[in-house]
């Protein structure tokens, strides 16, 4: 199972003190944050994408070749790449490149964006999100997987002979992770490829993320990759901890009450009781992600909200040891005896180089006519 | 046998309160019609002063909390749906909207609506047609056809006009009564959409997926559509 770090990206002011870092700092925070995940053994670091302000991620390559280059081990991700309003070719190019740079530790996770302008900024018609994703990603599997394209679709000017340079190291695409937080549709076209499906649960009660989770194993299952015990999903979680519970949630409750998104709503007490968010001690986080199985089913990945809220890069670093040293290695060993054999872990390079060999990736394509089409 | 659910939806702020009273009046009208058919009935009254906070919250993070949610599925599954608002200036009150604001903008598709209102004067009558018709048009409910209004000086005073107040009522819950007495049971509906068998691909859409406490599911379309649709087949 893999352990990581998701971060949005978002510039904001400190509750506590009133101080907003710069962009510049918050850039650097960022990529302090990602090295401090690989120190304490971490598997992932994701990237959000953003096209506006409080948010500074907009050109996520570009940060994840900066840690790929200062790292040994992470797997450097996204969270999400916007398959939407992104040319298919031009994310086809940059992951690839990133993935050569990176020596294969390098997958993707496809959204839709949550922003309505970026639509129209970028050329596009929000109401046609879910056909973009569609045929977005249609272009990119293809461009990944052929190395001459013709291609004439709805969204894009036509390609003719087009090679998407460089090729895939070793030939083998970067995994893909489809993201989304309430649409069967996307589930629906994770399931279809035998890609993996990411529930970004930090807002979600956990009957909502079993419905959507639930249909995504259903669906793999039958379009035949596997059973659905064996498809390959992801959560998300958002933790803040001290030694001591109380001293964490007297920490936390300024940041959690003026956060975006949910800040100047529920109680910071209600929210833990309905969301994955939980605000105490390490061992409080052990259970309760713990408990993340019993509605998800055995999953492969899990990446943790740390950085957000106007947080000081001080504590988020002290939030990460914490992270990795008290909290993961516990993690890792109670989901291990709990998982079933024949639950795979999360593709990475080596594994599906590996799987290609076997030819077990053929197999389960020809299970899914018109996948690879 | 599966009982004919039927929700009435408060939005009055009082304790006691006249538009309490008249979702009470509209959902024993509504009972009356139905009584006596195979099937039982069940009436549910949602107050939303009780899930004012819960509402507002929802607003703010995009989830209900378990007792809206709970709320939102009585009003969802409801085989017939009564909406009661106070007048509040010269329309629905906030609370009433942000409670419909909240519920996914597909799930009351076909459902038949009975409206009502209530406010101190009657010049405010209009509020239903103007107001709440086209709310519900919207959310392409089937509203009925007679909407009961009723101000404070219809609940007493002259004989002719508490009997108007009492007739409307009747004519109304009479009207909610045929339209949701004659609605397909869930399970029918289901069969009728042909969404009821996952492994026929041939059908429209597919439903898939664990239901949780709710009973619900998603519901999904095969991905070849999709690519279909797009040309990509």
């Amino acid at each position: 199972m893999q352990f990581g770090i998701f971060t949005v990206g978002d510039v904001t002011p400190d509750p506590t003190t009133g101080r907003t870092p710069t962009e510049h700092e918050r850039i650097k925070a960022m990529v302090a944050i990602a090295l401090k995940a690989e120190e304490v053994g971490l598997d992932v670091f994701a990237t959000g994408e953003h096209h506006n302000p409080p948010f500074v991620p907009s050109s996520p390559t570009t940060m994840l070749g900066w840690i790929a280059a200062r790292t040994e081990r992470l797997i450097l991700s996204t969270s999400t790449t916007l398959i939407t309003t992104n040319d298919p070719v031009k994310i086809a190019e940059d992951f690839a490149m990133l993935q050569h740079l990176a020596d294969g530790r390098v997958d993707v996770m496809l959204g839709r964006g949550n922003t309505g302008p970026v639509y129209p900024w970028f050329g596009q018609d929000i109401r046609q999100g879910i056909p973009l994703a569609i045929e977005n990603y249609a272009l990119l599997h293809k461009l990944w997987r052929e190395d001459v394209v013709d291609w004439q679709g709805r969204f894009r000017t036509p390609l003719q002979g087009f090679t998407s340079t460089p090729r895939p190291l070793d030939g083998a695409p970067p995994f893909v992770w489809h993201g989304s937080i309430r649409s069967p549709e996307i589930a629906e076209q994770a399931a279809y490829y035998g890609d993996g499906f990411f529930h970004n649960n930090i807002f979600w009660n956990k009957e909502h993320t079993q419905r959507m989770v639930s249909l995504y194993r259903e669906r793999y299952a039958h379009y035949g990759h596997g059973t659905a015990e064996q498809a390959i999903v992801g959560l998300g979680g958002q933790v803040f901890m001290r030694r001591n519970s109380q001293d964490a949630v007297r920490e936390f409750r300024p940041y959690f009450d003026n956060a975006p998104v949910y800040g100047h709503g529920p109680s910071l007490e209600e929210f833990t009781e309905q969301t994955p968010l939980t605000v105490g001690s390490p061992q409080q986080v052990v259970e309760k992600t713990l408990a993340f199985r019993d509605y998800a089913g055995d999953y492969q990945r899990q990446l943790f909200l740390m950085d957000h809220a106007g947080l000081p890069l001080k504590t988020v670093l002290e939030q990460i040891d914490m992270l990795g040293e008290e909290v993961v290695p516990v993690l890792r060993e109670e989901f291990a005896a709990r998982r079933p054999a024949q639950v795979p872990d999360a593709p990475t390079h080596a594994s599906l180089l590996a799987r290609r060999e076997t030819g077990a990736e053929a197999g389960a394509e020809a299970a899914a006519p018109g996948a690879t089409a | 046998m599966e009982p004919i659910r039927i929700t009435a939806v408060s939005a009055g702020l009082g304790r006691p309160s006249s538009t309490r009273l008249l979702a009470d009046r509209l959902a024993q009208a509504v009972r009356r019609h139905l009584e006596g058919g195979e099937r039982p009935v069940e009436v549910r009254v949602v107050e939303l002063r009780d899930l004012a906070t819960d509402i507002a919250h929802n607003l703010v993070t995009g989830f209900p909390g378990p007792a809206l949610a709970e709320a939102v599925g009585a009003v969802t599954g409801a085989d017939g749906l009564i909406a009661v608002t106070p007048v509040f200036t010269a329309s629905y009150s906030g609370l009433f909207k942000s409670f419909f604001d909240v519920i996914d903008n597909t799930a009351l598709h076909g459902k038949p609506v009975l409206m009502a209102a209530t406010g101190g004067t009657p010049r405010h009558s209009l509020v239903i047609e103007h107001a709440m018709r086209p709310m519900f048009a919207y959310l392409r409910a089937v509203t009925v056809p007679t909407a009961v209004y009723a101000a404070s000086e219809d609940w007493g005073g002259v004989d002719e006009r508490v009997g108007e107040l009492s007739a409307r009522i009747e004519r109304a819950g009479e009207e909610l009564a045929e339209l949701a007495g004659v609605r397909p049971r869930p399970a029918a509906r289901a069969a009728a959409a042909g969404t009821d068998d996952v492994n026929d691909a041939t059908d429209a859409t597919e439903t898939a997926g664990v239901a949780d406490g709710s009973g619900r599911t998603e519901t999904v379309v095969p991905f070849a559509r999709h690519l279909a649709a797009l040309g990509l087949d």
